[in-house]
């Protein structure tokens, strides 16, 4: 695949060889993940997330597939099957809490993932579709989440349907045929909860299937690294087998402690109790708040309060929400700076931690209920969020000096300093050790 | 260039709009003088809590016997069967026999005619209203809650509930009760329609040897059994916990030594 010193695959079992030169899988695995497949050395521990997601993804169709065994989608007895679940199925309770955790979890680790990306410039060219890949995996993870927490049929699930796709009514003229079309209905009711159902279990498979181009796309030009230069030669990667394989399986086994220290011990901790309440159309719950993972996009969402330029407050929270996260594929064009890493751009990695305290702000008002101070303090928020993405990063891109780069990543790595990104190898950073300049 | 500008000028009308709503007055808001009234539930500790913390069987059985002769009045309890009171220590003849004292709805075998039979232990425990309305009805018009999720279905769960039973009182000077409900700082509404349940000491006569039935010891015994009918596989899920999380220590363990070992020879060159 990518580098020319890349090791080919040589079956040495005669079995191998015989399934190899019919269906030539084994070096498929080999060359995506066995010794194949050329990593840059100096990766380091945020490198693990990517992997994490992928087993994140496979947690979840195993432990879903054994509910959907047990689950009945129709809303009489949707609630009540999921409490059989919980307490007659043998086994049941454990599913379904590594199910409803697990949907949390990969969340966290997605996030990691996309805050890496952000932070070590992953979307820069040559790896722009990776990143758009990443986002359409992200943006199916929404909604299958948001279908499933539809399922259970509690108080949170129906009452967080309603609101999700009313917002759909906000679209000028159509606005209401659409949300009827969504739900089948006038309101959520049967037909939407078995449409739910139905996509939610194929949803994760086509996520399945983009994280396989995902991973397709990435083994053009391998692997990023923390310094963001090129690899140079065969000095400056080793094998994914065994040194990754060793390292995701310690990275793995952590991420299972927390994951299972939550499902087993505070299984409801990131849950809220209003789903323990069977659904009921005629009593609004007090506040209502989606999962957790959505609160940073509602409170967005919910920022927008005023008319203006002629358009409707809500319209305004629809199309901000819904921007805050496609603005994210233009990520390789708005921002300009030849560097990758933000370990030698002396802005950006300031402003990249002034965007992970305004993304946390964001979440803290999301999950609050809609008063002062919350609304006010969401609306600085999310003018901060896009007055990062859309202002401050293309102009930082061109306005900023970037600090000299390594001239290769074993450069970097013998002087041991890539982590802190002090002036590596002081040596004059010309344009030839820059490698991926996007054509201006 | 022509991206970067289109970029600023949508970046621009973003933030201006949200800095307008930022700007804008705000309505006064009229607070709730409830709001004030409102309080947190006490923290209370418990046999269960913990990683370690299993249930206190005999308070069980107490908080049983509390929500048989007191709530059962107007709760239903629908998602428990008579068979399920063996997981908190009774034996399969105290349970039938439980069970053979409550009527359940049947279909007579020769008439077809609806009538009621004994239940067995299979039986879930039925309910006291027929329906909704009839809940209602006997109500001043609320519904009592069905309590087989309660403590679930609350923040504060348990500590919730206990809470809530003691908590009644006199209302402050100036807090005017409606007619029909009662004061209570605990309920979100302050004032709650569940007339207090647990009024005075020795309304449930405990057995031989267990503690006095003061009203905080009731609640805290029917607070306790509700806390197990809301997930009576808690105590398997926390075992099951621990020794997943042995099991995984041990594999982190290893894990880690191997993906030393894997990389030693490569630090060894000094190649990282
Ligand atoms: C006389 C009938 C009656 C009895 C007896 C009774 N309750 Fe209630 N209970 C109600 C009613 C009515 C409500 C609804 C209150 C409301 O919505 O204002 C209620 C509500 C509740 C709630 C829900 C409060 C909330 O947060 O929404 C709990 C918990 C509760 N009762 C527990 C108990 C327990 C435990 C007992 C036994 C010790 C008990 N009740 C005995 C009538 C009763
Ligand atoms: C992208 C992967 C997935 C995510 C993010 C996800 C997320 C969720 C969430 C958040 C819930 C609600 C949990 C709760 O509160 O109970 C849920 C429920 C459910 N999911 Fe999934 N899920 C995924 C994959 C699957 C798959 C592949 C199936 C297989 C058919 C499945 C079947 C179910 C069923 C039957 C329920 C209802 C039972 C329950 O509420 O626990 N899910 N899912």
């Amino acid at each position: 695949m990518s580098f020319p010193w890349a090791k080919h695959y040589e079956p040495s079992h005669p079995f191998m060889k015989w399934v190899d030169s019919r269906l030539p899988l084994p070096r498929l695995v080999y060359n995506s993940i066995g010794a194949g497949y050329p990593v840059p050395k100096n990766i380091n521990y945020w490198w693990n997330f990517g992997v994490l997601s992928g087993f994140a993804l496979v947690v979840q169709i195993i432990t879903g597939i054994v509910l959907a065994m047990h689950y009945s989608a129709n809303t009489l007895v949707a609630f009540d099957s999921v409490e059989h679940i919980m307490r007659n199925v043998n086994g049941g309770w454990m599913m379904r809490y590594l199910h409803a955790n697990g949907a949390s979890f990969f969340f966290i680790v997605v996030y990691i993932h996309i805050f890496r990306g952000l932070y070590y410039g992953s979307y820069k060219p040559p790896r722009e579709v990776v990143w758009m890949l990443g986002l359409v995996v992200f943006l199916l993870m929404m909604a299958t989440a948001f279908m499933g927490y539809v399922l259970p049929w509690g108080q949170m699930s129906f009452w967080g349907a309603t609101v999700i796709t009313n917002l759909f009514s906000a679209i000028p003229v159509v606005g209401n045929t659409i949300v009827s079309w969504l739900l089948g209905g006038f309101a959520v009711d049967n037909a939407a909860l078995n449409r739910f159902f139905s996509l939610h279990y194929l949803l994760p498979f086509i996520i399945a299937g983009v994280v396989i181009l995902k991973i397709w796309s990435l083994h053009i030009p391998g692997s990023s690294n923390p310094t963001g230069i090129e690899v140079k030669g065969p000095e400056d990667t080793i094998p994914f087998h065994p040194y990754f394989t060793a390292k995701d399986g310690f990275g793995l086994c952590v991420y299972l402690l927390l994951f299972f220290g939550v499902a087993f011990f505070l299984p409801n901790a990131l849950g809220h109790a209003d789903n323990y309440i069977p659904a009921n159309p005629l009593s609004t719950p007090s506040h209502i708040v989606p999962e957790w993972y959505f609160w940073p996009f509602y409170a967005i969402l919910r920022a927008f309060t005023v008319d203006f330029l002629f358009i409707p407050a809500k319209l305004w929270g629809v199309l901000a929400m819904f921007s805050a996260i496609l603005l994210l594929f233009f990520l390789p064009w708005l921002d300009r700076s030849p560097v990758r890493s933000s370990n030698y751009r002396p802005t950006m990695k300031w402003l990249f931690v002034l965007l992970i305290v305004d993304v946390i702000i964001l979440g803290w008002c999301g999950g609050a209920p809609a008063e002062e101070p919350y609304v006010r303090i969401s609306q600085i928020a999310s003018a901060y969020y896009f007055l990062h993405f859309l202002v401050l990063m293309p102009l930082v891109s061109v306005i900023e000096r970037p600090l000299p780069l390594p001239n290769s990543i074993t450069e970097a790595v013998l002087k041991g300093k890539d982590r802190d990104g002090a002036p590596i190898g002081m040596a004059q950073a010309t344009n030839a050790t820059i490698s991926a300049t996007p054509a201006e | 260039m022509l991206g970067r500008l289109i970029s600023y000028a949508i970046g621009g009308v973003f933030v201006l709009t949200l800095l307008v709503a930022a700007f804008a007055p705000r309505e006064a808001v009229v607070e709730d003088p409830n709001h004030a009234l409102h309080k947190y539930p006490m923290k209370i500790s418990w046999a269960q809590d913990g990683v370690f913390g299993t249930f206190d069987r005999a308070q069980l059985q107490r908080g049983f016997q509390v929500y048989k002769e007191v709530c059962a009045a107007c709760h239903g309890l629908e998602r428990i069967a008579f068979r399920n009171l063996v997981d908190i220590g009774f034996s399969e003849p105290e349970v039938k026999a439980i069970a053979k004292a409550y009527e359940v709805a049947s279909i007579d075998d020769k008439t077809g005619e609806a009538s009621t039979r004994p239940a067995v232990a299979s039986d879930y425990f039925p309910s006291p209203y027929p329906n909704e309305v009839a809940a209602r009805a006997a109500n001043n018009n609320a519904l009592p809650p069905d309590l087989s999720l309660i403590t679930k279905a609350r923040q504060g769960g348990k500590d919730y509930l206990h809470s809530l039973l003691v908590g009644y009182g006199q209302p402050p000077a100036g807090h005017e009760v409606p007619e029909g409900l009662y004061y209570n700082p605990y309920f979100a509404n302050i004032n709650i329609a569940m007339p207090p349940p647990l009024a005075s000491a020795g309304q449930v006569t405990y057995a031989e040897g267990q503690p006095e039935p003061t009203i905080d010891q009731m609640s805290r015994d029917v607070s306790a059994f509700l806390d197990w009918a809301a997930e009576p596989k808690a105590e398997t899920r926390k075992r099951t916990g621990v020794a997943v999380m042995i099991f995984l220590l041990i594999l982190t363990g290893l894990s880690y030594l191997a993906y030393r070992r894997v990389w030693a020879e490569l630090k060894s060159r000094g190649a990282h």
